[in-house]
């Protein structure tokens, strides 16, 4: 695919952002979905199912599919991964369910196992399907705090076992990250919203614009509710902490994403130089869809090497493959700003060392290196905070030192009445780490509720 | 709406169609257990009698591409372990699965008191739901006067099911080999015999293949082959031909059908129930899967019960008998037509071959504006389908109505002087003089 860059004499049409922005994982045709279901050997014990963290059973509904019981086969998913369609878009499959692929050690490709999940869970919405009802009512309340990927599992399984649920967002629509921060090359808001939908039909109530712990005090909902469960997230894209960092043309990689996946395509655009500053998935993210605004030159600026670049290989190909450049050993010293734009970022190199307590090179400054980056833009995407401020409100709710709220296997907190689970939990991983944490801590609630 | 998938075989009633053939699947408690947990209706317990000795080499597959097992053949014979120990065990599980229908195979030498004998003894034992008399090895045990070799004779399937059924107080099925012309007939002497009902098909004769290297055929015991019975998913349209034409035949009207041969997914068993079957059997594509595909067969059939309104099995079995009639009576004046979508052809220029050397030169290469494209000659296409069915694309070629105007006539009645033909394309004459 080739990127359609803007000029000085060309801004983008919303067309071409449109065709920059082009499905990176696109729909099956029929054709493609039986000649990729035949290619599933349907292993027993299959090595994909065990690398799903929510277990769908792969051969199973890769199996229907080729049978032509599509229902069946997004059942099988969603039954197992209430947020099986945003998964099938966005989950780094390479690492997870294909990565395992028998057919890797075959025919050096595996099965496209995300985009057959996405052909089944696609029907759904298309055909508007209603695979799952509400269980017969318990009579026992739970309050779901956050609707992303975390607390839509856990409404859904909650539901199914038949309690009554309402869901708390901060923001006036559902699906915390996958609606508005996930690349729209891999998922657009209205997927990810038709998704919440799904779960929302079961008879989930919905709390928009709600902040709890500022509308909402975690006293209230441990009156009104017999369990709570924490599915919050993470916090704000962490500081640089460098003079210039407050200037107009600096932003944080959360909300350049969210401005461009929540606005019409060719009303957010894209200066012609832009530094990206981090080089974790999320900083691929935000240099990716900076490139297909139209901006002529994207640069990431990362004080390692490649090798310690926390961003998964094939995002970095992805990044490469967009255009995209690289300074690495790179640390950013300042802004430069003249008036209320940005002309450049100072930066110093850096010289990798032996090993840190993490396990990774450190490195430190050589000294008399500094230079000056020119660019138009600097995005910063150093990783999202941790919620300690938040959850600290929570009586006798264990967090570690990090930030991160503790659980057991099962998703209970310290606290008997508080679950919890996704990335306020585990640091930040994947939608499909979440689910999984959403809906088993759904089970741990439905035992807790039959003790009380 | 709830589809309820219990089934009913001249009395037997297990909790879905899907039963187990009598092959290795059922050797043992275990695999029967297994098989009951993963959601199998019924079982045929694999084929007991005189204990007998086995090859080892036993099956030989047929591929086709990269799918293997298109096509399984097997020279093993009947059960090779001590009869008490199948009665046994098929006692536990009739114990521990009391809704599940198990089905006691048999097959003995052809006198009356070593009938009378088995079928005693294994319903005293076991408390089986019923006896499937096996008239069908093609291979070993026809040699020795038993399975197909009396499948094969009426009058023999007749007199052993009298046998059978003078002490049997459960349902008796006899199961037919398709190792004859016209299963109609063997069909019909075993109700004379008085059977409760039929099964079919068990496997057909066959010699998969012939080893080159060895100059022996596959599969070989020490250099040397036999002929052996061939099943798996390429022998289902012979299994329904055969359990069609008893469904259609009216001699055979109200004798219950289990449908055996080829069966791999639900939409396979829909086929076979939709001919009549009260209930299938299946054994290659476990041997091939494993148990678990029962999942999706009971799942896939559910789901398309539901999505066309069918309740209960019987809502849909035998609905496709009727229209399955002798040619003669088919519209000669029915026209039809492929068309081929331009914009989904990908130019593989597949169909025009076959029809231009194996059909009827109805098709002309056609590219336009630099695309490779085929055309319809219209006044030559006879409607045989052969390009559609070649077509890689689905829905690229599709077969359409020819409004011709002339009212339907068929074979019969153009003989007996009632209708006009309506005019057919003729072949170009390509002869060079
Ligand atoms: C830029 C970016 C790209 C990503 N790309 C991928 C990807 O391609 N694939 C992938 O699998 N994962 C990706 N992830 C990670 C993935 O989005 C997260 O792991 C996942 O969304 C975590 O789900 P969650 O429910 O724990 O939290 P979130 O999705 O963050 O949802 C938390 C919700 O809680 C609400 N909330 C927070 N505090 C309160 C409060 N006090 N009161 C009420 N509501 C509150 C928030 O508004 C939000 O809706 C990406 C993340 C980022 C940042
Ligand atoms: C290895 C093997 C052994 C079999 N043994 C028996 C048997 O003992 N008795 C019997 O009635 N049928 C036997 N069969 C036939 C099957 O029960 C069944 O009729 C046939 O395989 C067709 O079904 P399928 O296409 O699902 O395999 C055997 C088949 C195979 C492959
Ligand atoms: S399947 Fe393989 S391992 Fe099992 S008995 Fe046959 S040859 Fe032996």
């Amino acid at each position: 695919m080739s990127i359609r860059i803007a000029s000085a004499d060309r801004q983008l049409s919303a067309a071409d952002v449109a065709h920059n922005f082009a499905e990176l994982h696109p729909a099956l045709t029929e054709a493609e979905a039986l000649a990729e279901s035949a290619r599933c050997l349907y292993c027993y014990d299959a090595p994909c199912t065990q690398a799903c963290p929510t277990h769908i059973d792969v051969p199973s509904f890769i199996k229907k599919i080729h049978n032509d019981n599509l229902k069946g086969a997004a059942r099988v998913i969603l039954d197992a991964n209430p947020l099986g369609h945003s998964c099938a878009r966005a989950c780094p499959v390479q690492v997870l369910c294909e990565g395992a692929c028998v057919m890797l050690q075959q025919e050096h490709r595996a099965v496209a196992i995300g985009r057959l999940q996405r052909h089944a869970t696609d029907a759904v919405l298309a055909q508007g399907w209603k695979l799952f009802s509400a269980g017969a009512p318990t009579g026992k309340k739970v309050a779901v705090v956050g609707a992303g990927p975390a607390g839509l599992a856990c409404a859904q399984e909650l539901r199914r076992a038949g309690h009554a649920v309402v869901v708390f967002d901060a923001r006036k629509q559902p699906g915390g990250l996958t609606t508005f921060a996930i690349a729209q090359y891999k998922i657009r808001p209205d997927t990810a919203l038709a998704e919440a939908k799904t779960i929302l039909d079961l008879g989930v109530e919905l709390r928009s614009g709600v902040q709890v712990g500022v509308d909402l005090t975690f006293e209230q909902l441990e009156r009104d509710f017999d369990a709570v469960f924490l599915g919050v997230g993470l916090g704000a894209t962490q500081a640089l902490g460098i003079p210039g960092e407050d200037a107009a043309g600096v932003v944080d990689a959360l909300t350049f994403i969210e401005q461009l996946k929540t606005r019409p395509y060719g009303t957010v655009a894209a200066p012609a130089r832009v530094l990206v500053i981090g080089a974790g998935n999320t900083a691929v993210d935000a240099a990716t869809q900076a490139r297909r605004l139209g901006a002529a030159h994207v640069a990431f600026v990362y004080r390692r090497s490649e090798d310690e670049a926390p961003a998964y290989g094939f995002e970095l190909d992805l990044a490469k493959a967009s255009g995209c450049t690289f300074h690495w050993l790179t640390a950013p010293a300042r802004v430069l700003v003249e008036g209320d734009r940005v002309t450049g970022l100072e930066c110093v190199r850096m010289k990798l060392g032996a090993p840190d307590a993490s396990g990774r090179k450190g490195v430190s400054p050589v000294p008399k290196s500094e230079h000056v980056l020119p660019c138009d833009l600097v995005i910063k995407a150093l990783g999202q905070s941790k919620r300690g401020d938040l959850l600290r409100q929570v009586e006798k709710l264990q967090l570690d030192s990090a930030g991160r709220v503790v659980i057991d296997e099962e998703g209970r907190t310290s606290n008997p009445r508080y679950f919890a689970g996704g990335d306020c939990v585990n640091g930040g991983k994947e939608i499909v780490n979440a689910a999984a944490d959403g809906k088993r801590a759904a089970g741990a609630i439905s035992i807790f509720l039959k003790g009380t | 709406m709830a589809v309820d998938l219990t089934s009913n075989l001249a009395g037997i009633v297990s909790p879905n169609p899907f039963w187990l053939a009598s092959a290795p699947p059922t050797n043992t408690y275990g695999q029967v257990a297994r098989a009951f947990d993963c959601g199998w209706g019924g079982a045929v317990w694999k084929t007991i009698g005189q204990p007998i000795v086995n090859v080892y080499s036993r099956y030989g597959g047929i591929d086709l591409g990269t799918q293997r097992l298109i096509g399984l053949n097997n020279i093993e014979l009947i059960t090779d372990r001590p009869i008490e120990d199948n009665l046994k065990e098929m006692k536990l599980v009739k114990k521990r699965y009391p809704k599940h229908a198990l089905i006691a195979s048999l097959m003995v030498e052809s006198k009356r008191e070593v009938w009378h004998e088995i079928v005693k003894r294994t319903h005293g034992e076991t408390g089986c739901d019923g006896f499937e008399l096996n008239f069908g090895c093609p291979h070993g045990m026809s040699e020795r006067g038993m399975g197909a070799a009396v499948g094969q004779v009426p009058e023999y399937c007749q007199q052993i099911v009298e046998w059978v059924k003078e002490v049997s107080t459960i349902p008796v099925i006899t199961k037919l080999t398709p190792n004859v012309a016209d299963m109609t007939y063997p069909a019909r002497a075993a109700k004379r015999g008085g059977t409760d009902a039929v099964s079919a098909i068990n496997t057909i004769n066959s010699l998969v293949g012939v080893d080159l290297d060895l100059m022996a055929p596959r599969p070989n015991v020490a250099g040397k082959g036999s002929h052996g019975g061939y099943c798996g998913p390429a022998v289902k349209p012979i299994a329904l031909n055969f359990v069609s034409s008893m469904a259609a035949d009216p001699e055979l009207q109200g004798l219950p059908i289990s449908g055996i041969g080829g069966i791999s997914t639900w939409k396979d068993a829909a086929e076979f129930i939709a001919l009549g079957c009260a209930n299938v059997q299946v054994c290659t594509a476990v041997m091939h899967y494993g148990f678990r595909i029962v999942e999706d067969m009971c799942d896939g059939l559910a789901n398309w019960m539901e999505q066309k309104g069918y309740q209960k099995l019987t809502d849909f079995q035998g609905r496709a008998v009727p229209s399955i009639q002798k040619w003669e009576n088919l519209d000669l004046n029915h026209f039809i037509r492929a068309h081929i979508d331009e914009a989904t052809c990908i130019g593989c220029e597949l169909c025009f071959i076959a029809c231009e050397d194996g059909a009827h030169q109805a098709l002309a290469l056609a590219p336009k504006n630099g695309k490779r494209l085929v055309e319809v000659k219209e006044d030559m296409c006879v409607g045989c389908n052969l390009c559609s069915l070649v077509c890689p694309v689905p829905g690229c070629i599709t077969m359409r109505k020819v409004e011709n105007g002339a009212p339907s006539v068929s074979w019969k009645q153009h003989c007996a002087g009632a209708g006009a033909l309506a005019p057919r394309p003729q072949h170009y004459n390509t002869v060079e003089e």
